[in-house]
């Protein structure tokens, strides 16, 4: 982006006498406004949407359906209802922190797409330390929930702050670690470059790279749903246990901000594990036009970071039950700090001491046992459609013969 | 402690002027997600663990029992039903029998079948809630939903047969009040036809899930020995190992002609009598009733469903104590006539009062999470503990 303000200024496109650096600033403002209003927050509302349409299906319900075709408009509607409800500060909270908190955790969640690439051009800053930065900018989210925990003056949020802190300080280790194989494997830290070290077909993806990337792949999902506080990992907000968590005092628009980071942030875990694992925003072809060329690169991006960020988590979050503080603390210090550590030292021996066809010979079983697994999910997949097809005699089972309405 | 004391003890390391700590107490309730209704626990807890969780009961106290000594032998029938409105059926069936002993009914055939028939569904109807709240409080939504769906069915059913879907108020004294509607056992049977599978979906869903296992399997074990000092009943106390049934060991009604095991807990996911066990005992109860019920479609006879019993209902003086399995255990009802039209005393037994004293024994050094896990597998039942 620096290089398209130079040219403006260098082509006499904006008026020379004043300073170049109030061009970058406007730059940057204009584009992280567009970024930000134009992008993020659109995500993180309609994966919200998304969200309680596939929960829908699988609670055999229907989900939001009277708001706009198929209810896509709900959040809008959820948005400006939250933003017309009365904003409640409880009388015993410590106010100025508790009205910050929430800003804390927005600014921790949209401070990310500062580095995070869309296209081979689009990106707000390429930054050489790019993925260093995403990973702790997002820190900045723990202080904003701790912050609300302490000064709602509640105990359940006091509660729910401590965990989120202890989980989402433990999770980072094992998630920085599972960064580290592919940072050795690129020999830089920007996101552009990792991604311009991989290739557009799976073959040339780091997820194949080696059986230690393989791993890593793993050990950086469960960690990023650990610090996107996604079920099991939920306990912070866990509503059966800690009412709602950190967030129990928050009314109105503060409470909304605090679940658009959350939906939002499961964007950002996807276009991470996008940008590490599975080869970016790289398409197989070169086109002439331009346009063409990065809304391509734009549509692989955004596909590969929804499905993985953002489809997987919330089928997870809705079959699985949650873990119990002392087993995330077991499974993070116990199980995947280990599995990293391995891992990291994995990648550097497999570059060093492995010989081309072993590595070559490797990343091709990866990958067909990959598929394999895919196939066979599948299969699985029909069967129980079928096998649903075959009770649906039994699904329509209504005693009262009487007429239901869907909805 | 006292209950409603909140004083904080303070803790003070060996060495002078050491780290000096003090317990948090919560306030787990009123008005908490999951204490199953208006009951709270009084939580001392040191961080995440708890030293100490004090029940504290009476915030759902209607004084039904006083109310049965105003209102007159037929007219607290639809009172029972409030008694446990998660499992109304069984309240009305005890409720009745206690009558009908006083009185020295006899129930027809029929009424029996049906009786029985209505309270089986009624057991799968309040164990698919207790179940399924119990996968909510361990954080898994959609089982619950499930089980919801299927308890629609039931529901429906119900309506069918009584024109209620809560509190049902079926039973008369002398019999029932309707006769199953024409059909209804033929959409009753389709509906095990289709729930037997369901049971295994669930299994496959949440009841061997690792996850659901591990927070379950051996948390608050309670003993056989203290299941019995504590006087838990029913699935609770099935869970810890003790073979005891009131349908099999103190026979009421038609139990005595049906075939049916009583499905104990056997520690398969850590130590016997863990909050797992509890629940896995409730999922094969269901298939047990589910056995229960198909031998009463084979059986159940043709007559009549309610004996004669006078509108100015005068038994003669006397009292009765009655006992029956409910969907919480071994209900009791205690009811003392003088021979007028309205009842002296009634005093009923339930298993949810016996069943929460325990949970301050059995809550010491747990997580606060399992709290919430000991809660839901003892299956309590706020109206059911206030009365």
């Amino acid at each position: 982006m620096g290089d398209w303000v130079q040219s403006l200024i260098d082509g006499g496109m904006v008026p020379a006498a004043i300073p170049a650096w109030v061009h970058y600033l406007t730059a940057a403002l204009v584009f992280g406004g567009v970024i930000v209003f134009g992008f993020v927050l659109p995500i993180a509302g309609i994966t919200t949407w998304v969200e309680r349409r596939i929960v829908g299906r699988i609670q055999s319900r229907i989900g939001p359906n009277r708001v706009g075709p198929a209810g896509f408009l709900q959040w809008l509607a959820d948005g400006l209802k939250s933003m017309l409800k009365e904003d409640i500060v409880p009388t015993a909270a410590d106010g100025p922190l508790f009205r910050f908190a929430p800003y804390v955790v927005m600014t921790g969640f949209v401070g990310t797409f500062a580095a995070l690439p869309f296209t081979s051009a689009l990106i707000v800053a390429d930054l050489n330390v790019g993925i260093l930065y995403v990973t702790s900018v997002t820190a900045l989210v723990v202080v904003g929930i701790l912050m609300a925990g302490w000064a709602s003056n509640n105990k359940w949020s006091l509660l729910g702050g401590i965990r989120s802190a202890a989980q989402i300080v433990s999770y980072e280790i094992p998630a920085g670690l599972s960064i580290f194989p592919i940072v050795l494997l690129t020999g830089s830290l920007s996101m552009q470059d990792i991604i311009r070290s991989q290739g557009a077909g799976p073959f040339s993806w780091y997820l194949f790279a080696n059986p230690f990337t393989f791993v890593a792949f793993f050990v950086f999902f469960v960690s990023a749903l650990a610090e996107g506080n996604r079920t099991p990992f939920d306990l912070p907000e866990a509503e059966s246990e800690l009412v709602a968590g950190f967030a129990t005092e928050y009314s109105g628009m503060r409470s909304v901000l605090f679940f658009m980071a959350e939906w939002g942030n499961l964007y950002v875990i996807g276009a991470i594990v996008t940008t590490l694992f599975l080869g970016g925003w790289q398409i197989p072809f070169a086109f002439e036009n331009r346009i063409v060329q990065h809304v391509l690169e734009f549509a692989t991006f955004f596909l590969k970071s929804y499905g993985v960020g953002v489809l997987v988590p919330i089928w997870l979050r809705w079959t699985l039950p949650r873990i119990r503080v002392d087993q995330m603390m077991t499974m993070c210090w116990k199980y995947l700090v280990p599995i990293a550590f391995v891992n990291l030292l994995g990648t550097a021996a497999w570059m060093l001491w492995v010989a081309p066809w072993v590595q070559m010979l490797v990343r091709v079983t990866l990958l067909g046992a990959t598929f394999a697994g895919i196939l066979m999910f599948l299969r699985r997949v029909v069967y129980h459609l079928e096998y649903a097809k075959l009770g649906r005699r039994h699904l329509s089972f209504n005693p009262l013969g009487t007429a239901r309405s869907p909805g | 402690m006292s209950l409603a004391g909140f004083e904080v003890e303070v803790q003070r390391s060996a060495a002078d002027g050491g780290v000096v700590t003090e317990d948090m107490t919560l306030s787990m309730g009123p008005q908490h997600p999951s204490t199953h209704g208006v009951l709270r626990f009084v939580v001392r807890a040191d961080g995440e663990v708890m030293k100490e969780a004090i029940p504290d009961i009476g915030y759902l106290h209607r004084s039904i029992e006083k109310i049965a000594e105003k209102v007159g032998w037929h007219g607290f029938l639809p009172y029972t039903d409030r008694v446990d409105y998660v499992a109304a059926m069984f309240c009305n069936h005890g409720w009745t029998m206690a009558c009908e002993v006083i009185a020295g009914i006899e129930v027809p055939k029929r009424a029996e079948y049906c009786r029985v028939i209505a309270d089986e569904l009624c057991r799968l109807h309040s164990h698919l809630l207790s179940v399924g709240s119990m996968a909510m409080d361990i954080g898994a939504f959609t089982p619950f939903m499930h089980a919801i769906r299927e308890r629609e069915y039931l529901n429906d059913l119900f309506e069918e047969l009584c024109g209620s879907r809560l509190t049902f108020h079926y039973m008369r004294i002398g019999g029932v009040g309707w006769d199953l509607p024409p059909g209804w056992i033929e959409k009753m049977a389709h509906f095990l036809d289709r729930f037997e599978p369901l049971i295994d979906e669930y299994d496959r869903l949440i009841s061997y899930n690792k996850i659901f296992t591990e927070r379950l399997g051996g948390v608050a074990v309670i003993t056989a020995e203290q299941a019995i000092d504590y006087n838990l009943v029913g699935p609770n106390l099935r869970g810890s190992g003790v073979d005891y049934d009131v349908r099999k060991d103190v026979p009421y009604s038609i139990y005595p002609e049906l075939e049916f095991e009583v499905p104990v807990g056997t520690g398969e996911m850590g130590a016997v009598g863990d909050c797992f066990d509890r629940y896995i005992v409730r999922m094969r109860e269901m298939r047990e009733s589910c056995k229960i019920l198909r031998q009463c479609i084979r059986q159940i006879p043709e007559g009549p469903v309610i004996t004669k019993v006078p509108r100015n209902f005068k038994p003669p003086v006397g009292d009765a104590y009655v006992r029956l399995e409910s969907a919480r255990g071994d209900m009791g009802w205690y009811v003392v006539s003088d021979g007028t039209a309205f009842p002296h005393r009634c005093k009923i037994r339930t298993g949810s009062f016996s069943a929460i004293s325990i949970v301050q024994l059995v809550s010491r050094n747990l997580m606060i999470a399992d709290l919430i896990a000991v809660i839901a597998s003892l299956d309590l039942v706020a109206p059911e503990i206030d009365r």
